[in-house]
């Protein structure tokens, strides 16, 4: 299967990912999504994870055509 | 219901005459209008602020404020809601987002866009990047309200 994954903020400049599509097998996990594309970094505690721009559990797993996303605790609005 | 990111500098108060002439069908239907503005400082941490770079998820965004709008819509009965935030560089000084409620009572117009500031700000993918005299950082979490 086919899927999108990409990084935002720090998480992006640490990872060195922008954007990148992957091929990926039946029942594949979004953590183990993580895996595959950042093979040197496990995947942090505190990372939020989105497929196709809903919030979901790394344990959720994808489907063809998936856009999944990995970005840090959001920090939005005034401080 | 209306959602709006910017990636240029707006003013808020402006922006709400002109969203409340034209947007708002009920007038004379809301007894309470609150309105929540958040601005940029120039100091955080103890360091000084020279600029600010906010980044979003396109699309992601604008579904998460969408959401939290039709939730507070339902959940306190308004007449309407507007969220607008800014992305991209800013300035200190600058407004960085704009939450307004049209209810029939008071308490309604303050709880919801309450909830909505809280709701956005612990959910909805914006992050900030500060720009200091001796580079940029990342903030990592935001301040509790």
């Amino acid at each position: 299967m086919r899927i999108q994954v990409r990084f935002f903020a720090a998480l992006r400049e640490r990872v060195g990912i922008s954007e990148q599509a992957i091929s990926v097998p039946e029942n594949t996990t979004v953590a183990q999504v993580w895996s595959l594309v950042v093979e040197d970094k496990p995947l942090p505690g505190n990372v939020l994870a989105a497929r196709n721009m809903e919030y979901v559990d790394v344990d959720t797993q994808v489907t063809e055509g998936d856009e999944i996303a990995f970005f840090p605790p959001v920090t939005g609005g005034s401080r | 219901m209306t959602v709006e990111i910017l990636d240029r500098a707006f003013d808020p108060w402006h922006h709400l005459a002109e969203y409340q002439t034209k947007g708002i069908r009920q007038t004379g239907q809301f007894g309470a209008t609150a309105v929540f503005v958040g601005t940029m400082r120039d100091f955080n941490q103890d360091d000084s602020v020279q600029g600010m770079l906010l980044e979003h998820y396109p699309g992601m965004t604008e579904n998460y404020l969408e959401k939290i709008s039709r939730e507070a819509v339902q959940r306190w009965d308004l007449m309407d809601s507007l969220i607008v935030h800014r992305v991209g560089e800013l300035l200190p000084g600058e407004p960085i987002v704009l939450v307004a409620v049209w209810s029939m009572h008071r308490k309604a117009a303050f709880e919801a866009s309450r909830y909505l500031m809280e709701e956005l700000k612990s959910k909805a993918p914006f992050w900030k990047k500060e720009q200091l005299r001796e580079g940029a950082r990342w903030v990592e979490r935001n301040t509790p309200g």
